[in-house]
């Protein structure tokens, strides 16, 4: 029973906010509950900050409690701020992810905050609602792209393609010497989502207001000729026979095994992957490489960037105070070296003053040049607009298995973003 | 030679069920003996050395000894739930079946609406917040009481109409009140109806899945169904701790079967037949 | 014959109607009341703090959803599979359990321990046995030079999949109803028929199946609603997938609920409370009639 009573206690934790916000109640030790996804990244990398912060400020205890990714987890976030039950700090996506948490209602602003000096632009815009910044980065930026077996790579004396035609002969040429050219996973949907969305850089090249115009309605996928290009991208891997198997029902960590081992010799995936190539196939971090997604012309190839997970504070946080200096310590160049001594790095970070170790994986330095002086980069769509159809991973499937055709699967998706758009409430739609 | 025959058609039940029924069993345990690179190749081996100990240790104190709150969690929600409901539909069925009234085509209606029509989950979970029930354990119970009730009923209802009147009526006759006669002459005798109810309920409650994923958000709330869920992303590398997972949630169960065999066959039986 | 009087004085108080009162209320407040509710929500773009009415938008957005109506015909296809495969495995299983067959009691358990067990851990089970090239089904069916198709990942098998699954876990419910049946036929007609030198299939057409028809109806009413409703199961082993191909309205249902399409939820809600009202209210009116002619 006293778990009941507990329960009942949280029902009524809006109300004990308020009490403790008003500041009467300052206890000598606080105790802050922290929500984190459950990812292979996230889980140790949190445990090491809040080891840190702890050492740092005694009086502040911090409980880190798990929660699913992918959808299931959207779903948690949604219902805990709906119903007033989110723990006082969570981490969850930037951009259209984060616009659909309905942030003006839910969180607390963290615009005036002094680590804000520090955070890149770039990052700010995509955790800002309404003139006001929310988040904060606790991650390294990312590359959407092709991670590569370079030992395969060396034994065909192949070399990382810029245009797609050249990645398609590739392709020809490791199926030919046997191996499996294309590795996806549609057991987790949602890696079946990286051709459509790592093409967006291409996309852009092409019709460059084209985020606008999709906001606004204008712009579809089934009629910009370019960004039915993902679509068809997706198609003709499937339709050339240059997948594994078994790519209906193996999973991510099947797939970064496979690239990692040299059964497959391709990987569509998100750099933030590298990190977990360690724990799958002790090892194999060195033999994996990473391209762009390669796109109609050598001259502008450049890679589609994604902004990492930022950390919130709800509206409801029981010692707002506290938590707001754990997200300051989050933010924060020591919470970097925190994280390369926890994790292999994954990519750029957004917080000046953070520092990449000497020795990164290869897969992380052949990202670099994209974002130095000279090298092109852009981010994906889901952090030029807010809107992002719920059920692009299962189309991305269907097309990537052959069960629909890519001009269907656009048009379907355009569907889909209408529905999204609709529920945001965007003038247009 | 009829013997012979049906020797030969035992037999061959015997393997049949085995390969059908027993063997994903037999899988199940083999996983979690094993240690996680072999139970990775996912095939139907003999464990190279015994993990299971390793293993149970480990999916037991995963995420702050999760897999403890989620039995102490599921234990509450099914006993106390399936107490209620017990008492509630019993007190439902015996005046259903005893006193016709205009009301009873309406509860009855009721009731047959409540088998066939799946909740409205968002509305339930808009009414819940409203009365502060929603993610809590009561809220939980309650809500598992009030699905299940219909089908409580059905059987009590049934049962007590087999019942003959004269026991009660010569209880009144002694001037007991109601709630004596209910509790102390008329529920003793719905024991087997109750047996049913109990084991059916039980192991619905217990295995319920759907229900706690919507409205029981929140680790400290995790039911022994949800650990599987939340632990499959976990474990999608380590077979053997998925498995050993599995095979800790069907202990349970497997308790319940072990004792009321016999009861669960006769009470459904019961059950089946008449209603 | 004194007290008659009495008796019938005192009867309403020892069947007093406030007996209804506890569950009435739980019933009302968590089932009735949000039922009536989705009637109204179904017809808003609804995200839990306001709610904005369109009329039947979200019907015709339910309508145009991909698949929906693939995913209706998915979802009586599954119950209908479900429940005919439980009516005819049962019956056969109850026969050859009430035979004078040897392990009896071994055989009752084993089909009927399925039915105790977490489906979801019966869903993940079997998803690692369908795999299609590392899973144990098609393992074993290499065995004997036979290439097993994707259960789960082929799109048009992957519905029926998980149906054979549900039955696996389902059958020994069904079967244990029938066997109740079966028992209680008296054996007077099994002698009056032999004495007419029946074969043992015209005992079974003429007599065991129209007796036992009360098992059946009850076999199909439970798992034709209980497919209809169908969640968990395809949850855990497909999620709908891939794409659309497994999706039945509950998990269509499910999904717009995960994506905070909160109104769109509701009228599936009301889309699946039709389609079981239209199939299961006439259906079970048929198996009670047929019942009531015997």
């Amino acid at each position: 029973m006293t778990l009941n009573l507990k329960s009942m206690a949280l029902a009524g934790v809006g109300a004990l906010a308020v009490l403790l916000a008003s500041g009467a109640a300052q206890a000598q030790s606080t105790t802050l509950t922290l929500l984190i996804d459950n990812g292979p990244q996230t889980v140790p990398v949190f445990e090491a900050y809040v080891a840190a912060f702890e050492a740092a400020n005694p009086d502040i205890n911090i409980e880190i409690e798990t929660r699913p990714g992918g959808g299931e987890g959207d779903n948690i976030v949604k219902t805990r701020l709906a119903t007033g039950a989110m723990a006082d700090i969570f981490t969850y996506n930037s951009g259209s992810l984060f616009q659909a948490i309905n942030p003006q209602q839910n969180l607390l602003p963290l615009t005036n905050e002094a680590w804000q000096a520090n955070v890149q632009d770039s990052f700010k815009s995509v955790v800002t609602s309404a003139g006001d910044v929310y988040g904060a980065p606790y991650a390294s930026a990312m590359g959407g792209g092709i991670l590569y077996n370079i030992p395969l790579y060396k034994e065909l004396g192949l070399t990382p393609p810029k245009t797609w035609d050249e990645f398609m002969a590739n392709n020809e040429k490791i199926k030919a010497a046997g191996k499996v050219a294309v590795i996806q996973t549609y057991a987790d949907t949602w890696t079946s989502q990286l051709f459509v969305l790592a093409d967006f850089y291409n996309v852009m090249a092409a019709v460059p207001d084209f985020a606008e115009k999709y906001t606004a309605g204008e712009a579809k996928y089934a009629s910009t000729p370019a960004a039915l290009q993902g679509f068809e991208r997706l198609q003709q891997v499937h339709d050339a026979g240059y997948l594994n198997e078994d790519f209906g029902a193996a999973n991510y960590n099947d797939g970064i095994r496979m690239v990692a081992t040299g059964e497959g010799a391709h990987y569509p995936m998100l750099t933030f992957a590298v990190g977990a190539i360690e724990e799958i196939s002790p090892g194999n971090t060195a033999n994996v490489g990473f391209f762009a997604q390669p796109g109609n012309s050598a001259d502008a190839n450049g890679l589609t960037t994604w902004m990492p997970d930022a950390v919130y504070i709800p509206k409801t946080v029981s010692n707002e105070e506290a938590a707001k200096k754990f997200v300051a310590f989050v933010a924060s160049p020591e919470a970097c070296e925190v994280r390369n001594a926890t994790v292999n790095p994954t990519g750029p970070y957004l917080v000046k003053g953070c520092e990449l170790p000497a020795e990164v994986p290869p897969a992380v330095s052949d990202m670099l040049p994209y974002f130095a002086d000279g090298g092109n980069n852009g981010p994906a769509l889901e952090f030029l607009s807010p809107i992002k159809g719920p059920a692009l991973e299962q189309i991305t499937v269907e097309v990537g298995s052959g069960i629909r055709s890519a001009a269907d699967g656009a048009a379907l998706y355009d569907e889909d973003v209408r529905k999204q758009a609709q529920q945001l409430g965007l003038a247009g739609w | 030679m009829k013997r012979r025959a049906s020797i030969i058609g035992g037999v061959a039940a015997i393997a049949g069920s085995f390969v059908v029924f027993v063997i994903p069993f037999i899988f199940i345990i083999l996983m979690a003996f094993k240690d996680k690179p072999q139970s990775a190749l996912r095939d139907f081996s003999w464990p190279q050395g015994f993990h299971l100990w390793d293993n149970l240790v480990q999916v037991v104190t995963t995420r702050n000894w999760m897999m403890i709150t989620a039995f102490i969690n599921s234990a509450l929600i099914t006993v106390i739930s399936v107490t209620l409901l017990v008492v509630l539909a019993a007190m439902v069925g015996f005046v259903l079946a005893r006193r016709k009234t205009r009301m009873n085509g309406l509860i009855e209606f009721l009731i047959l609406a409540g088998l066939m029509i799946p909740p409205a989950v968002v509305p339930t979970i808009w009414l819940m917040q409203g009365l502060k029930l929603f993610g809590t354990l009561h809220g939980m119970i309650l809500i598992e009481v009030a699905y299940n009730l219909p089908f409580s009923i059905i059987l009590y209802r049934a049962f007590v109409a087999t019942i003959p009147r004269d026991l009660d009526e010569a209880a009144i006759i002694d001037g007991a009140r109601p709630l004596d006669v209910f509790f102390r002459i008329i529920l003793p005798m719905l024991w087997p109806v109750t047996v049913t109810n109990i084991v059916v309920q039980s192991v619905g409650i217990f295995n319920d899945f759907t229900n706690p994923l919507y409205y029981l958000p929140g680790n400290q709330n995790a039911t022994v169904q949800l650990t599987l869920y939340n632990f499959q992303s976990q474990y999608n590398t380590s077979y053997n701790l998925l498995f050993t997972n599995i095979l800790l949630i069907t202990v349970p169960p497997l308790i319940v079967f072990l004792f009321f065999n016999r009861q669960i066959v006769a009470g459904m039986t019961a059950g089946a037949v008449k209603g | 014959m004194a007290s008659a009087p009495t008796t019938a004085r005192s009867r309403p108080s020892t069947y007093p109607v406030w007996f209804f009162l506890p569950a009435a209320i739980i019933y009302s407040a968590l089932f009735l009341a949000p039922t009536f509710a989705s009637l109204y929500f179904s017809l808003t773009r609804w995200t839990l703090f306001n709610s904005v009415f369109i009329g039947f938008e979200n019907f015709a957005q339910f309508f145009r959803e991909p698949f929906l109506i693939q995913g209706l015909m998915n979802t009586v296809m599954y119950a209908v599979v479900t429940s005919s495969l439980k009516v005819v495995l049962g019956m056969g299983l109850a026969l050859l359990l009430t035979s004078n067959i040897i392990a009896r009691g071994y055989l009752r358990s084993v089909v009927f321990f399925p039915v105790l067990v977490s489906t979801v851990g019966v869903g993940i089970t079997f998803t690692v046995l369908m795999h299609p090239t590392q899973g144990m089904i098609n393992q074993g069916l290499a065995l004997i030079g036979i290439k097993g198709p994707g259960w789960l990942t082929d799109p048009r098998l992957a519905l029926y999949s998980v149906a054979l699954v549900d039955v696996w876990k389902g059958v020994g419910l069904a079967t244990v109803i029938y066997i109740a049946g079966l028992v209680a036929i008296p054996r007077d007609y099994y002698e009056a028929a032999r004495i007419d030198g029946a074969t043992a299939w015209q005992n079974f057409w003429h007599v065991t199946l129209p007796l036992s028809r009360p098992a059946t109806a009850t076999v199909i009413t439970l798992s034709f609603i209980g497919g209809l409703r169908t969640f968990d199961l395809i949850w855990a082993m497909t999620k709908g997938g891939p794409g659309f191909a497994s999706d039945t309205v509950a998990s269509v249902i499910y999904k717009q609920y995960q994506a905070g399409f909160y109104g769109l939820s509701t009228a599936g809600n009301v889309v699946l409370f039709v389609l079981i009202g239209i199939i299961v209210v006439p259906l079970t009116m048929f198996l009670n009639r047929k019942q009531g002619h015997e």
